[in-house]
């Protein structure tokens, strides 16, 4: 669905050398590095990135994780991974209980239109995840200076 | 000396015991992808700040691993619990010795 609706607005990867691309692949891996054995469950991870991004150089990310927060059941880490930026790791958080809220938001590139993944892992060593998808007409990272 | 900038940070200054309080820290810094080029194709190095931490009275709280995916002037907000009355610590390390910190008193009466 993502890939029509970028053709149809003429939109696709041409404002990015392909060299520099990290693949899905690449994002998928990251990934299965980050889960090692463990299987990866859909939920609990809620991100939100705006769907139609003008300019990928600063684009706020928020994340929360569903979690009670408290000594013996909160959120270890998450990790956010992006599919279509030269590198696929973004950023890490590590809360603690203290944090109270496994919650945060800051502000991130995007080299192209992309799903981005956090990937979180729970106290009992368990792992969730959530996505967010994203437009974005001028691409992070790719400028002259 | 090692390299440096300016650093903000914002949080209330008191809080009730229990309470969870918002923290947002921000730092100055280009945060340099590695993977731009000047115009005669030389490619511009890395320059990244890696790792923020934030101790409360000395214990660490919360962390962070940056990557180039984080844009410039790095922001994050979020959020603990005011335990006690004290003294938060904010730590930025980076690239080529890069190193700032910052600290925030907080009451927790």
């Amino acid at each position: 669905m993502c890939m029509s609706a970028l053709g149809l607005l003429g939109l696709s990867s041409w404002m990015v050398p392909s060299l520099t691309m990290a693949k899905k692949p690449e994002a998928m891996e990251a990934i299965a590095k980050i889960i090692g054995s463990s299987t990866i469950r859909d939920g609990r991870v809620n991100l939100v990135i705006p769907p139609l991004v003008e300019s990928g150089n600063l684009v706020v990310l928020k994340l929360s994780i569903e979690s009670p927060m408290t000594a013996n059941d909160y959120v270890k880490s998450v990790h956010v991974i992006s599919e279509a930026n030269p590198s696929p790791n973004m950023f890490t958080a590590y809360f603690t209980p203290r944090s109270g809220r496994a919650q945060l938001t800051t502000r991130v590139r995007l080299a192209d239109s992309q799903r981005v993944w956090a990937i979180a892992q729970m106290s009992d060593g368990s792992f969730f995840r959530g996505y967010a998808d994203t437009l974005v007409t001028l691409s992070a990272c790719t400028e002259m200076i | 000396m090692s390299k440096t900038s300016r650093t903000g940070i914002t949080m209330p200054a008191q809080a009730k015991k229990g309470a969870i309080i918002e923290i947002r820290a921000i730092v100055q810094h280009d945060m340099e992808t590695g993977y731009r080029y000047t115009e005669d194709g030389k490619r511009i190095p890395r320059d990244i700040i890696r790792l923020f931490t934030c101790q409360y009275n000395g214990e660490e709280v919360f962390r962070a691993d940056f990557y180039p995916g984080i844009g410039a002037n790095p922001l994050i907000i979020f959020t603990t619990v005011a335990v006690a009355s004290g003294t938060l610590v904010f730590k930025w390390a980076g690239d080529d010795g890069y190193e700032a910190v910052n600290q925030a008193q907080i009451t927790v009466p």
